[in-house]
């Protein structure tokens, strides 16, 4: 499994097998999933952008959405469009040229997210949904592959479930990580507890991300009536599709940043081919043989 | 030294490949999105798998969730059409459609014509339901009318029949062939659902003309697009292939909508 290669001058190198093949595969079909689901996904909001609590949505006489948890509203009362961005009835943020308003074809229009971030680019609802259940149903089998290998290989129980003496000394492992020091040797041959952490709350938000969305389907409402009221209804459940989603984004891009800053190279290796090296801590080195 | 240069050009070097990537993948989606393109085709066969696991799962008598009283909308959206520019509409709206007529026409036996005094004389069923915009939004409101299926029997549907298409009134304004009015189409298990019903009222009133009036389509387990509203004429068919553009409804032929809006 380790091959050590020991040489005078520099520290020990280890290869160790990191990833399965099954944890690498169904970790790139979700990768490129997210990516598809996250743009066709904020096509779709695009067509609603208000999100409330509850089953159902509520309007005044003037089909304006009230009592939304968070809006995006435009307004042309200055002249020229602006895009607004309300969270729970508060103060209105202008956000122009990114938020609810921005540039389409050489006009600024109303749109909760620009172009650049949807799935067609133009606003196409329709579009927007082929291709968010194209990729819900990949993103599912996938998902589906990876929960069945995690729990009857104990890949859950070995790699992401914290060990005692992991939050005995979280943190330090904190503390380190606040100054971008990383595990080297032993303790790099496994997940530290901040990783463990982070993946499993990535795996929950992702299921969460299958219920609410499923919770959103009239069909499947008639099917199962308790699902949409696990999240308090339809509406509530299309909010924290929404918030689940955005956690994952944060996700993301810690993961993405990780990843380039604790050896970028490395990182990738491990993840396309399970290979993964370490340098020994001097510690760790044993003397050469004579 | 060497090295670290040779690394730094294959990161540009990945860098500029992601980027370039990156924006060709979005101007190709942008393109498969394009109803010629054959992914559209793809990712149109999507929504046949999607029917296929919801009925699996939902069976055709599960019913959607009703409310109770207390969960009425205190002021229910009005989507799509809220008025009609049709002068027959018109005309029968000043009389409080009194004059009004639903001709059942296509393969049956027996083609009605059916005032809304013969429909207001069939057994109604009431419920409160909710009803979810393809949008996202969702309202909830009480709805009162005859089920289809009896209608439908009246009628006596013939064995090649297969679906069931609804006329409208409403038009979203001219196309170069003339206005194009709604039109939507059910499977007939659909239309057999016990809450697929043709209301007359909402909210123990009138169907107001913003939501339909005098009659609309409920389809409970579907999208509101499949609710049609101000219903001209229900036509029974063993297919709509040569109705609009062949994809069963004025949504499903103009803007790409799924046929089946279960999701």
């Amino acid at each position: 499994m380790a091959e050590t290669i020991v040489t005078p001058e520099r520290p020990a190198r280890r290869r160790v097998y990191r990833h399965a093949v099954i944890v690498r595969i169904t970790h790139w079909i979700n990768a490129a999933c997210f990516v598809f689901l996250l743009l066709s996904g904020l096509q779709i909001l695009n067509a609603h952008p208000h999100l409330y609590w509850g089953d159902a949505s509520t309007f005044d006489q003037n089909n304006q959405p009230t009592d939304t948890f968070l809006s995006f509203w435009t307004s042309t009362e200055t002249g020229e469009r602006r895009g607004y961005v309300q969270i729970m009835g508060g103060k209105l943020f202008d956000t122009t040229g990114f938020l609810a308003a921005s540039n389409y074809r050489g006009e600024t229009v109303q749109r909760a997210f620009p172009t650049w971030l949807t799935l067609p680019s133009r606003q196409d609802l329709a579009a927007g949904r082929l291709w968010h259940f194209f990729f819900a149903w990949i993103f599912v089998i996938n998902g589906i592959v990876y929960v069945a290998y995690g729990l009857a290989g104990r890949h859950f129980w070995r790699d992401l479930i914290p060990t005692r003496d992991q939050w005995r000394t979280i943190g330090r492992t904190v503390w380190d990580h606040v100054r971008f020091r990383f595990p080297r040797g032993e303790e790099a041959t496994r997940y530290n507890i901040l990783q463990k952490l982070a993946y499993l709350v990535a795996v929950i938000a992702l299921i969460v991300m299958v219920l609410t969305g499923l919770s959103m389907s009239p069909g499947l409402n008639a099917a199962f009536p308790w699902l949409p009221e696990l999240f308090g209804g339809r509406q509530s459940a299309r909010t924290f599709h929404f918030i689940s989603a955005s956690l994952l984004v944060l996700f993301a891009i810690i993961h993405i940043v990780m990843v380039l800053v604790s050896g970028v190279w490395n990182n990738f290796r491990s993840m396309i081919t399970g290979r993964y090296v370490i340098k020994e801590e001097k510690h760790d080195i044993l003397p050469p043989s004579p | 030294m060497t090295s670290s240069r040779l690394l730094l050009s294959r990161r540009r070097l990945l860098g500029l490949g992601a980027a370039g990537a990156g924006s060709l993948l979005l101007a190709g989606c942008d393109r498969w999105s394009s109803s010629t393109s054959g992914f559209r085709d793809v990712l149109d066969r999507v929504d046949e798998l999607t029917e296929g696991a919801q009925r699996l799962v939902m069976g055709d008598g599960a019913l959607a969730r009703e409310y109770s009283e207390a969960d009425i909308s205190p002021y229910f959206r009005a989507n799509g059409n809220v008025r009609v520019n049709d002068r027959d509409y018109n005309r029968l709206a000043e009389g409080s459609f009194a004059d009004y007529r639903l001709p059942v026409t296509g393969l049956v036996d027996r083609p009605l014509s059916l005032s809304l005094d013969d429909l207001r004389a069939m057994p109604a069923r009431t419920q409160i339901t909710r009803h979810d915009c393809v949008e996202g939004w969702s309202c909830i409101g009480k709805w009162t009318g005859p089920q289809l299926g009896p209608i439908l029997d009246m009628a006596g549907v013939q064995p090649a029949a297969r679906f069931v298409m609804f006329f409208c009134y409403d038009d979203f304004g001219n196309t170069l062939s003339g206005p194009i009015r709604y039109y939507e189409s059910l499977g007939l298990r659909d239309c057999y659902h016990a809450q697929t019903i043709l209301a007359y009222d909402m909210n123990d009133a009138t169907l107001p003309i913003p939501h339909g009036a005098p009659l609309r389509l409920r389809v409970e387990r579907q999208l509101g697009y499949k609710h049609a509203k101000f219903l001209r004429e229900i036509r029974v068919v063993d297919s709509f292939a040569n109705i609009g553009r062949g994809h069963g409804g004025y949504y499903e032929d103009g803007d790409g909508y799924e046929w089946y809006a279960g999701i």
